[in-house]
């Protein structure tokens, strides 16, 4: 049995047309099995790899570039928290937010909670530089987080 | 300057600025349709190439003149890439534009497109900006559904489809041939130059890589003409024939130890000093230690030169990389430049793609070293192999591919040049910074 869904696979077939090449589609594909299953597990890869005309090692080789795509042994949570560390939000508390949001979560930066609802991590620039110390909720902005703004954050992503 | 009106960001602030009604009224799309109906593709070139517009992306490239590095009458694919892969510590301009008002952004995508005789663009946008990505989306199904995009445009015969492609979270994506690598599914791993994208680019076809600013410039400069362009900013200096001017407006990001930090649009050749005024100045009544002045990778500027003009030549003056993307960080003088210099260097030894061995190997290092300084362990010859190993890892002798190590090497090069006693003190005194050892997990 197919580990995308036929769904997912129509999803990325839809990419194809777009690029003059199939290989052109794998950040797509991974993107989109990565937003589904939480991980890019390896029998994903294979099947990536087996729609886009390349060997299983080419996907494997791009996922595993961009720390952004995560295995099946380390899979995300339902939430991805991302809090910025560079110079301007680090400027403005961005060590002691992490180090808050690691306290109260219970987890260091590259886990997820217990409950599997908050993936933590830190990120390197996030471009919204105006309102740090700022976060990213999977790939949306949260600007100037104080510890209770974070606190309120928290409670929001795990009713969610 | 205080007269100064806005242009780029004229139409922020309006209801729904993003939306193409509010955008065709206020003249929307009009540079678009007229070039279509009565200029020759290369007539807009040449009116870009006049215009003296200069790469808003960091390099300041003359932007007509790399269009004009396109083979003459190839029988195409001719690709653009939108390179709005901005990433560079402490810069968010592209991002303020395309939230709030894609639309010209995407009007001089497509007057770029019409000038190079491309009839698709990829946009690469990073991963973390989702806004931006769900606006440009709607705002090009919104072109589509006008028959503004697709193909034989307006009866014109000119076809053009623009594709969103999305990053994944990696600095090196926002250097041009990264980009194109990471566009077609690998590694984001520079290309060694030439063949320059404009030769052989995206899927080995002639390619042109604009910045989101620059093609917000052009469609201005479309609308308003050379001579609008040319009122604003720094002529050329006579005798300085390298000088290629610094013309028109610039979003200028203000970040950092400020009141009020934000992006604001003034005529290039500001300083410092006005740019803290209207970021409400040092915040808790502090005074300047140093400025970050163009993105992470341009060095310092330290408090005695803050009226240094920030356009193309400015910082390179006082030894600094250059303007880059003119993105001004402002450090207080309570702040340890052993930690700012420890934060850039964590960053740099991150986003090395790894794969030419000087960057590799050297922004670890200078982690390394910057790591002990901070942990007060500092020796005594730790600054000058800091120096050293910024010197060799830059792009000078030819040891890299691309930028990102010269980058690397340009802050750490001028915090020990220009703030040497601070460092050679907390050596000496084995001065501890405040550590957090969850955070300093790397």
């Amino acid at each position: 049995m197919s580990i995308l869904s036929n769904e997912l696979r129509e999803k990325i077939q839809a990419y194809i047309p777009r690029y003059p090449n199939k290989q052109a589609v794998t950040l797509p594909a991974l993107h989109l099995v990565q937003d589904a299953l939480r991980c890019v597990p390896n029998e994903a890869v294979r099947e990536i790899a087996q729609m886009l005309d390349l060997a299983p090692s080419e996907v494997y080789d791009t996922m595993t570039f961009y720390g952004f795509f995560r295995e099946d042994h380390n899979k995300l949570g339902k939430n991805r928290l991302w809090v910025c560390r560079s110079l301007a939000c680090n400027l403005r508390g961005a060590d002691d937010l992490l180090g808050h949001f690691c306290d109260k979560l219970h987890v260091a930066p590259g886990e997820t909670t217990k409950d599997g609802k908050i993936t933590l991590e830190f990120a390197e620039c996030i471009g919204a530089c105006e309102g740090a110390p700022c976060v990213l909720i999977n790939d949306e902005h949260e600007l100037n987080i104080t510890n209770e703004k974070a606190d309120q954050l928290i409670a929001r992503l795990q009713k969610a | 300057m205080s007269n100064y009106e806005p242009i780029l960001l004229a139409r922020i602030g309006k209801p729904e600025s993003y939306k193409l009604e509010g955008y065709r009224a206020d003249g929307g799309y009009e540079a678009f349709l007229k070039a279509l109906k009565n200029s020759k593709p290369n007539e807009v070139v040449d009116t870009i190439k006049n215009s003296g517009l200069r790469g808003r992306g960091g390099a300041g490239f003359p932007t007509g003149l790399k269009w004009t590095f396109l083979p003459k009458d190839h029988p195409g694919p001719i690709y653009l890439c939108v390179n709005a892969d901005e990433s560079e510590p402490c810069t968010f301009n592209n991002r303020i534009l395309m939230e709030l008002d894609p639309h010209q952004v995407l009007e001089g995508v497509m007057l770029a497109c019409y000038a190079i005789k491309s009839s698709r663009a990829y946009y690469y946008i990073r991963y973390e900006y989702g806004l931006s990505y769900r606006r440009l989306q709607a705002a090009i199904d919104e072109l589509y559904a006008a028959g503004l995009l697709g193909q034989n445009i307006q009866g014109s015969g000119f076809n053009l489809d623009i594709y969103l492609h999305r990053g994944a979270g990696a600095y090196v994506c926002g250097e041009e041939t990264g980009l194109i690598e990471s566009l077609e599914g690998k590694r984001a791993w520079p290309r060694i130059k030439p063949p320059f994208p404009a030769i052989e680019g995206a899927f080995r076809k002639p390619t042109i890589v604009n910045n989101v600013e620059t093609l917000a410039c052009v469609t201005q400069i479309m609308r308003r003409g050379i001579d609008w362009f040319k009122s604003i900013g720094v002529a050329p200096d006579p005798k300085n024939p390298r000088d290629a001017g610094s013309y028109g407006p610039k979003l200028y990001c203000v970040s950092g130890h400020v009141n009020n930090p934000g992006c604001w649009e003034l005529p290039l050749g500001v300083t410092s000093n006005e740019l803290i005024r209207l970021a409400g100045g040092v915040w808790k009544g502090r005074k300047v230690k140093a400025v970050v002045p163009g993105g992470l990778s341009m060095g310092f500027l330290t408090a005695n030169e803050l009226e240094v003009p920030l356009d193309f030549n400015g910082p390179g003056k006082v030894g600094c990389l250059g303007l880059g993307t003119a993105a001004i960080t402002v450090i207080d003088d309570q702040t340890s430049m052993i930690d700012v210099l420890h934060n850039t260097c964590q960053f740099y030894a991150h986003e090395s793609c790894g794969q030419c061995t000087p960057c590799r190997e050297g922004t670890g290092w200078m982690l390394k070293i910057t790591d002990r300084l901070r942990k007060g362990q500092g020796r005594k010859e730790d600054l000058d192999i800091l120096v050293e190993v910024a010197d060799r890892i830059g792009i000078m002798p030819g040891s890299t591919i691309c930028g990102l190590a010269d980058g690397a090497g340009w802050p750490v090069k001028n915090a020990i040049r220009k703030f040497r006693q601070e460092f050679e003190d907390a050596i000496k005194t084995g001065r501890r910074s405040h550590l957090r050892p969850l955070a300093m997990a790397h």
